[in-house]
This record gives structure tokens, C-alpha cells and sequence, in this order.
């Protein structure tokens, strides 16, 4: 129970960026802007390098955590260090390591003034972010989840754009307010867990084995949903991302897109379905409502932005809702449609704000309209721009078409009619991302600042490529991806079911309460 | 009870050695005629030496006919005491100068209203807690209206001391109510009292002992002294008026309340629940609007005062422990802002928030440090004012008060607008255009900052050995 067995892989890999953040901060003088590049590239490629560990080692038959380090950090709350990684969190953290090397690179030129600080804030962003992935304890889940707030606010209100202040405020007690209603969620289930079995812990896989009553979960369903849902974000508590991306650096939309949205997803897949079944299957036709609302609302609501960043952030709203409805159809394929979803809307969203933000270098414009035609003058971006859309779109080879499928199959698989909305969904989905295309690279070349603008160089290149290869890589390719995370998902969906039937006091057969406590022994 | 006097003079080692050191400060100002900040080193080392007397002094009898109690409770809060005495002490040194009034009796006072302050945590008599409430405000009153100068501070001192004497008038009267019901003013003889006959009279004294008490805290609806008071003082009484003389009105009224009162718990915890989301809700509220830096924390310091009755009023160990942390990690935290306020504010610069607009460019470790301190007042993580929100809350979560919890959270959202705001101002603007640059923190600053900021840090990453300390405190009042 106590004490770390062998090398804390997780904690190098959650703080090595810190340390490199500190080290920055410290030892670098301010006009050593050169310096302070190199060494947030250096730090965030090694974290991704030794994170690659994690693939090489996992055990893809294990569904339950693997390198876990737990160590007791408040004895008298029961609190202690406790992190790990399963087949849900592990291409999560891979995405995360991946995304902070194209984040920094993506604020090579755009970024001039007060580089130090900047740089320091996005390693110290991947490693909140890599904490509220790994942390298995939800008192320092908690503190990883509130913490990761606190980067993202500085980059987005002191390199945001126009409208920065008030952006970055609005982020902040958005997800403030959230997070603290369901830190009151989480104290509840640890009263009420501790008085019921005597155990008083904030371990979740411990909490996990005996779920609270289903009258008590009703209100923390309602707590975790405030918290969770803002940062997914759900409507109608979305109205902060809009802004929040528009007037955030492009590598602080990248970061918000591909990491900062996963995390509530990734809570209510964690936290919210096992520990709370009984509440998630009442709500779950609430969910689904608002998600295909949000799929529907979204998709309009992005027909009509002229701004391409806005145009993007909204699709996100429209994106997320589509992980959502995975979530709550409550089987295997849709949990794996959403899993699966989260990578691939960070890696096409991240793509598309990376690429929005060179053009906006450029031209410092961001209005559709501002320019037509551009693929006659900027081949290379033209093709990129293509792919990344057609992915986002869910076009067959590329990655969004696998999640969605997913999906579709796992809403299928619950009511019919919920196919038919996600169906729709995709098709709107398909028509702002080709409008989009259409209107701002077809045509003849028109841009008030006429010719001259170049095409991509070798770095903007070497930025945008790896996350092209894997777009098509998960497109032709998915099955590593779906083998990591299979056993651990359908080890979830059947904790799922046991804790349902536990809730609603029906007799669970030994066999299956074992199987949902046999991989927490492993761990201990 | 008082079969034997028992008289102990271990247990009250503490408060006779501040005493002893303030008369000796009070004899030395005769002798040192130039240089007065010497005084306050003499004070400063004398409290350092003191510090950890009263932290290992534990008779948990009471002594002196059970008149005093020394146990593991009144040591914790004699620690608060000290510490903030001697932040005080270090940053009025450069304060006091900067505002030409470097005056020798000055160090004496804020010992004699520590004193006061210890003398409240000890007493287990309502005439000590009324003794020692009177020593401290007494001094006080007095501190507040140390910028002769200025008319803010003396009129800040002039309502202190009629606001403040009406207080302390009601709060006796209480206590007089208290004693004409159950014959004693000694805690456990009250509470031994309780529940025999008519109890009208014992109901009528615990109302208003907690209006007295809510006073001192800066309770609503007994609050409006403070934005006035907090304004007006000097900022480093200000700053000890926040965390000095908050945390001794919470310690006593800790004690009373709960080693006096405890069979009327039901009753007072309905009428302190109340209190607590009035003020919870109303500090944070009146805090958004304010544009002067120390009104805003005055306010926030009221908002704050509601959280922490919380703990008070669910009346249980999570509870009451989270009581002595908060206010552990408060006097750190709150000290630490306000030593940056007492740093910027001179002749009427840096007084509104948007002064503090680019600081982050000029001044950026103190910039760092505001925020540190004002991130951990509005309760993030991992910071020392997060594990005391978390602290206090679980208690009302443990106890059923959910709606209660429901309200701090609330008050801690609309709070977290005002501190996000200075935050925002320092980061997010650029200093005005030919706007005064911020001064630059000399040494003795920088050991207050540093501590402080140590304080606050390690409170919230590495708490469970003064989680442990806190809950041995407040075992006594349990038993």
C-alpha cells in the first residue's frame, strides 16, 4: 500500500516539464530568447520521448492500472499520491507529451514579448494536465484539476488577442465555479463512503468498490456535472470556449483544444460512470438530449461564424458533443467511439488551430472573406488545410471516420433515432468545414495585400506533418489504438453494470465482484 | 470546581513573558532616543524567544481557581499570535518612518495587544476573555489612530473605538446575563448549569455574546467598522487587526461556545448559520465593487470570517480543527498580502487596485508573490488557503450542512472575481505611462515575504503535520 515500487515513471514523465519551467524561470535572463526556446523544445520532446516508454511496456491484456505509485500524503483524510495509467489515460497522456512539442513550436515566431514566462506557463500546463490524467486519488486529482487553471489564464489573457482580459476571466470563473461544486461531489461520496464501510479515503478505486446509494448519487451526479461538464464543454455552459480560443495564442488554443477538453470527458468516463451508475443511467437520456442538442446547435452555430478561429471553437462545441453521446449510450462501442474521439478531435482541432494560426501570421487577419483562393498561392498549406478538414469532417482513411463510426454504432446499438441525429450531425459537420475550404481556398486569389504571401516553411512543415501522419494513420490503421484501450473499457463498462446492480441493492454473484475488485488486489 | 486555587505559573508562562518583554521595550524607549526601530528588533527577538515557550507550554488543567487553561488549543493560537506579532513588528520598522511618525511606544502597545490576544485564548472565565478583549481592542484603539496625521486614520479610530466600546458593552452585558443564570462565570460551572430550569436569560447572553464576538470577527451585520478601520490604520495594524485579532475573537469564541455552551449547540448553530451565509455571501459580494486595494481585502477578510464560522457552527473535530487551520494559514497568506500593500501605499499612492496595473514588468517577484497570496485567499490549489477551504468544507459536508457548504462555495466563486482582478492588473495591463514605479522591497521585506510565502506554500503541499497539530489542539474542547 505504501511507498513507491520501483522507478516513479508517471511522476517523471507529469514533472520533468515543471522542472524544466523552473529551470527557466530561475536561471535564464529574459533576453536569452533563443535559449528559452530551445531548452521548453528540449524539455518537452524528452517528456515525450520518455513517455514513449509507456507504449513500449504496456501490457495490453491488463486492464487495470499499470506503474502505479502510491505514497500517503495526508493520512488524516485518507489523501494519499496515488498515480497510474490504464488503456483509457494512456493515449490521453501520449496526446498531451505530443501536443506540447507542436504547441511549442507553434509559438516559435508568433510569440516576442515576455517569452520566459510563456514558456514556463505551457510546460507547467502539461504538467497539470499529465497529473489530472494519471492521479487516481481524487483529492489530488482535485489539485491537478484546479491548478491547470491557473497557466492557461495567464496565456490567455497576457498573449491572448483584443478581448483578452475579459476572456480570460470569463475561463476562469467558469471553470472555477464548476470545479468547486464538484468539490463538494467528491466530499460527499467520501463522507458517505467512510461512514457506510468505515474507510475513509479519497482512493477511487477504492471508493469505486462500493458505490453510495442511488438517492446520494443523484446530487453528485449533479456536482460532477458542473465540474466536468464546463470543461468538456457542454451546452449551455460552453458560452467561455468561443472566447476563450478566439483570444488565446495559437498555441494556447492548440493546448485548450487537444488537452484542456479532454479533461472533463476523461472525468466522466473515469469518475462519473463507475462510481456513479445508477445516476448516470437516469440521467443518461438528459445527456444524450443535451449532447445531440450541442452536436445540432453547434454545427448551425458554426455555419454562421466569419471568424475561422471562432468558426473552429464552435465546431469544438459540436465535436465534444459527439464524445458525449458516447459517453451515455452506456456500451462498449460507443465508450471506444468516445475514447477514440477525444484523440482524434485533439489531433484535428490542434491541427486546424495550428493552421489557422500561420495563416493569421501572415496576413493578421482571421476573417473569411479577408482572403479567397489561397491554394494557387500556398499549395502546400492548401493540402494540409484539405486533409486536416476531411478528418474532422470523419472522410474514410482519416481519423475522425473511425470515431464516428464508433459512435454511430454505439448510438445506434441504444435507439435508432439517436443514429439518425448523429448522422446529421456529421453531415452538417461536413458542410462549414467544406464551406469553410471552399470559401477561403477556392476560387480566384483575393487578399488586400496582395501576392507575395509564402508558403509554408521547413519548421511550420515539420510542425504540421507528424500530426498529418497520424491522421492517417489512425484513419487506415486504428487497431493499436482500440487494442490499448479495449480491456480497460470493457473492464469498465462491466464495473459499470456490477456497481449498477450494487446500487440498486439487487444481489451481485461473487464472480462478477470479483472481477470488478481482482485487478484492484493486482495493484496493491 | 475552585476547591484549590492552583495557582501554576508555567501555564501562564507565555503571557507573563510578553508582558515582561513588553515593560522592557516600554523602559527602553527612555534610554534609545534616536534610533526606535531598535526597539522593534528588541521586541522581535524577544518574541522569537518566546515562541517556543508558548508552543510547548500544555497544562491541560485549568489553574488559578479554573480561571486559565493552558492546554494544546490556547498554544496553537498563541503561536498565530506571536508570528503575526513579530510580521507586524518587522514590517512597521520601514512603515512607520515612511509615514514620519517613528515613535518608541508603538512596539510596546502591539505586545500588550498580543497579550490581550493570549489572554483570550487561555481564559476559561468569561471576566479573562472580557480582560483580554479589552487589552487588545484598548490597544488597538490606539494603533488605528497611529497616522496622526491623517484624518482617514483618525477617523477609522474614532469609529473603531465608539463601534468597538458598544461591542464590548453588549458582549458584557451577555456575560452578565450568563452569570445571573448559571451563577458562575467560569465555563465549566456554566455548562454544568445548562438545561436546569428556565433558561431565557442563559439564551438572551449567548445572543449577545455572539454579537460581541461577531463584532470582533467582522460578522455581518457587525462588520461595518472594518472597511473604515482597515482603510484608515496603519497598514501593519491593519495587517494584525486582520490576523491577530480576528484569529483571538475566534479563539474565544471557540472556547466560550463551545466549553460554556455546548448543550445549546442546536440553537446557536441555527442562529450562527445565518451569520455565517450572510457574511459569506455579503463580504464577497461588497468586495467586487471595491476599487481601494485595502477596502477589497477588508472585505475579503469578512468574507472569510463567514467561512470559517462554518466550522465553528457544524460543532465537530473536522470542524473546529479546520477553525485552528484556517486561521494558521490565513495569518500567513493575509499577512503576506498585506506586507506588499504596507510596501506600495505611501502619501496616497497605491491606494486603488488599478495602481497595480504592470506590476508584473516592473516588480516581478512581487508581483509573483501578490499572486501567490491572492490565489491562495481565493482557495486554488495547491496553496495553504485551498487545504483550509477544503478543510472547513468537509466538515460541513461530514455534518449535513450541505446546503451551507453549497453557499461557501458560492462566496468562494464571487471572491475568486476581486482577487483575479489585482491579479489581472499586474499581469494582464502595462504600468501607466509616467506612473510612479513601484518600490523596490529592502531586506526586512523580503524575510517577511519570504516566510509568509513559505507558509502559505507548504500549508497546502505538505499539511498533514499541522492538520495533526491543529486537531490536537481543539481535542480539549471536545472532551
Amino acid at each position: 500500500m505504501t511507498g513507491l515500487t520501483g522507478f516513479p515513471i508517471l511522476s517523471t514523465i507529469t514533472f520533468l516539464p515543471a522542472l524544466g519551467a523552473l529551470g527557466i524561470i530561475l536561471f535564464y535572463k529574459k533576453e536569452w530568447t533563443d535559449l528559452i526556446k530551445w531548452t521548453a523544445l528540449g524539455t518537452s520532446v524528452v517528456t515525450f520521448a520518455v513517455s514513449l516508454y509507456l507504449p513500449l511496456t504496456f501490457d495490453m491484456a491488463d486492464p487495470g492500472l499499470q506503474w502505479v505509485e502510491k505514497t500517503v500524503w495526508i493520512e488524516r483524510f485518507g489523501i494519499s499520491y496515488y498515480m497510474g495509467v490504464d488503456g483509457i489515460s494512456l493515449l490521453l497522456v501520449l496526446l498531451t507529451t505530443f501536443m506540447t512539442i507542436i504547441c511549442v513550436l507553434a509559438s516559435w515566431r508568433e510569440i516576442n514579448t515576455k517569452l520566459k514566462g510563456y514558456m514556463a506557463l505551457f510546460l507547467l500546463t502539461e504538467t497539470f494536465s499529465l497529473g489530472i490524467f494519471m492521479a487516481m486519488d481524487l483529492f489530488l486529482f482535485y489539485v491537478f484539476w484546479e491548478a491547470v487553471l491557473i497557466p492557461m489564464v495567464f496565456i490567455i489573457g497576457i498573449w491572448g488577442g483584443v478581448r483578452k482580459f475579459y476572456s480570460a476571466i470569463k475561463f476562469f470563473i467558469f471553470t472555477f465555479v464548476g470545479s468547486l461544486f464538484m468539490l463538494l461531489g467528491v466530499l460527499a461520496i467520501y463522507f458517505y463512503h467512510g461512514k457506510v464501510t468505515g474507510v475513509y479515503t479519497f482512493d477511487s478505486t477504492i471508493l469505486l468498490l462500493s458505490p453510495v446509494a442511488p438517492a446520494v448519487q443523484f446530487w453528485v451526479f449533479i456536482a460532477f456535472f458542473l465540474g466536468f461538464a464546463v470543461k468538456v464543454p457542454m451546452f449551455p455552459l460552453h458560452t467561455w470556449l468561443p472566447d476563450a480560443h478566439t483570444d488565446a495564442p495559437t498555441a494556447g488554443s492548440i493546448v485548450l483544444a487537444a488537452v484542456l477538453l479532454k479533461l472533463g470527458t476523461y472525468a466522466f468516463v473515469r469518475f462519473t460512470l463507475p462510481m456513479l451508475p445508477n445516476a448516470s443511467m437516469a440521467f443518461a437520456p438528459l445527456m444524450i438530449g443535451i449532447s445531440i442538442f450541442a452536436i445540432i446547435y453547434g454545427a448551425l452555430v458554426t455555419i454562421a461564424q466569419k471568424d475561422i478561429k471562432k468558426l473552429i471553437a464552435y465546431s469544438s462545441v459540436s465535436h465534444m458533443g459527439f464524445v458525449m453521446l458516447g459517453i451515455f449510450v452506456f456500451n462498449i462501442e460507443g465508450l471506444k467511439g468516445s475514447v477514440m474521439q477525444m484523440l482524434n478531435h485533439g489531433i484535428s482541432t490542434g491541427a486546424l488551430f495550428l493552421l489557422v494560426g500561420m495563416i493569421y501570421e501572415r496576413t493578421h487577419t482571421r476573417m473569411i472573406g479577408d482572403y479567397t483562393g489561397l491554394f494557387k498561392e500556398l499549395p502546400v498549406y492548401g493540402v494540409f488545410f484539405l486533409i486536416v478538414v476531411l478528418s474532422s469532417m470523419g472522410m474514410p482513411t482519416t481519423n475522425g471516420f473511425i470515431g464516428e463510426l464508433f459512435v454511430l454504432i454505439g448510438a445506434f446499438k441504444a435507439h435508432w433515432v439517436y443514429a439518425v441525429f448523429v448522422a446529421f450531425g456529421v453531415l452538417l459537420g461536413a458542410v462549414y468545414l467544406l464551406w469553410l475550404f471552399q470559401r477561403v481556398f477556392l476560387g480566384n486569389f483575393h487578399y488586400a495585400g496582395g501576392h507575395g504571401l509564402k508558403d509554408l516553411g521547413l519548421r511550420e512543415i515539420i510542425e504540421t506533418a507528424p500530426l498529418i501522419i497520424l491522421i492517417f494513420w489512425i484513419g487506415l490503421y486504428p487497431k493499436p489504438f482500440l487494442n490499448v484501450m479495449d480491456a480497460s473499457l470493457t473492464r469498465l463498462v462491466k464495473q459499470v453494470e456490477t456497481n449498477y446492480r450494487k446500487g440498486n441493492g439487487e444481489a451481485v454473484s461473487p464472480q462478477a465482484s470479483l472481477d470488478a475488485a481482482v485487478v484492484e488486489r493486482k495493484v496493491e | 470546581m475552585p476547591a484549590g486555587l492552583n495557582i501554576n505559573l508555567y501555564a501562564v508562562m507565555p503571557e507573563i513573558l510578553v508582558t515582561a518583554l513588553a515593560l522592557l521595550v516600554l523602559i527602553l524607549d527612555f534610554f534609545i532616543r534616536k534610533n526606535k526601530a531598535a526597539l522593534g528588533w528588541v521586541s522581535i527577538v524577544g518574541l522569537l524567544c518566546i515562541l517556543p515557550v508558548a508552543a510547548y507550554t500544555n497544562e491541560p488543567y485549568p489553574v488559578f481557581g479554573g480561571t486559565v487553561v493552558a492546554d494544546s488549543f490556547s498554544a496553537f493560537f498563541n503561536v498565530i499570535f506571536i508570528i503575526a506579532a513579530i510580521f507586524t513588528i518587522l514590517i512597521s520598522m520601514d512603515y512607520l518612518k515612511k509615514i514620519g511618525v517613528d515613535r518608541g511606544e508603538y512596539y510596546h502597545i502591539i505586545l500588550f495587544a498580543t497579550v490581550g490576544m493570549m489572554v483570550m485564548g487561555a481564559a476559561n472565565d468569561l471576566i479573562n476573555v472580557y480582560v483580554g478583549l479589552e487589552l487588545m481592542a484598548l490597544s488597538f484603539y490606539i494603533l488605528v489612530a497611529y497616522r496622526v496625521t491623517s484624518s482617514r486614520s483618525v477617523e477609522g479610530a474614532l469609529k473603531y473605538f465608539v463601534l468597538g466600546a458598544l461591542s464590548s458593552g453588549i458582549l458584557l452585558y451577555g456575560m452578565s446575563f450568563a452569570y445571573g443564570a448559571a451563577g458562575s462565570t467560569n465555563f465549566m460551572e456554566i455548562a454544568g448549569e445548562l438545561g436546569k430550569g428556565d433558561n431565557t436569560f442563559l439564551t438572551l447572553g449567548i445572543i449577545l455574546m455572539a454579537v460581541g464576538f461577531g463584532f470582533k470577527i467582522a460578522a455581518v451585520p457587525f462588520h461595518l467598522w472594518a472597511p473604515d478601520v482597515y482603510e484608515g490604520a496603519p497598514t501593519p495594524v491593519t495587517a494584525l487587526l486582520s490576523v491577530g485579532s480576528k484569529a483571538a475573537a475566534f479563539a474565544a469564541f471557540l472556547r466560550v461556545f463551545t466549553a460554556a455552551f455546548p448543550a445549546f449547540q442546536a440553537d446557536w448553530s441555527s442562529m450562527l448559520w445565518l451569520v455565517s451565509a450572510a457574511t459569506m455571501i455579503f463580504g464577497a459580494v461588497v468586495a467586487i465593487s471595491q476599487k481601494n486595494i485595502v477596502r477589497m481585502l477588508a472585505y475579503s477578510s469578512i468574507a472569510h470570517a463567514g467561512i470559517i464560522m462554518i466550522g465553528l457552527l457544524v460543532f465537530n473535530d473536522t470542524g473546529l480543527s479546520g477553525v485552528a487551520y484556517y486561521l494558521l494559514v490565513y495569518a500567513f497568506m493575509n499577512m503576506g498580502a498585506f506586507t506588499i500593500v504596507a510596501l506600495f501605499r505611501n502619501k496616497g499612492k497605491f491606494e486603488n487596485i488599478d495602481e497595480y496595473r504592470g506590476l508584473a514588468s516592473t516588480r516581478p517577484l512581487l508581483a509573483f508573490l501578490m499572486a501567490l497570496f491572492l490565489l491562495s485567499l481565493a482557495g486554488i490549489p495547491p496553496t495553504g488557503g485551498f487545504a483550509a477551504k477544503f478543510f472547513v468544507l468537509s466538515a460541513a459536508i461530514d455534518a449535513k450542512y450541505y446546503w451551507l457548504a453549497s453557499i461557501g462555495v458560492v462566496s468562494t466563486a464571487i471572491s475568486l472575481f476581486f482577487y483575479a482582478k489585482v491579479i489581472f492588473y499586474m499581469y494582464m495591463r502595462d504600468p501607466e505611462v509616467g506612473a510612479e514605479t513601484a518600490p523596490s522591497s529592502g531586506v526586512i521585506y523580503n524575510i517577511v515575504l519570504f516566510c509568509t510565502a513559505t507558509g502559505t506554500v507548504l500549508l497546502g503541499v505538505y499539511p498533514a503535520p499541522f492538520i495533526d497539530m491543529a486537531i490536537k489542539a481543539v481535542r480539549p474542547l471536545l472532551m
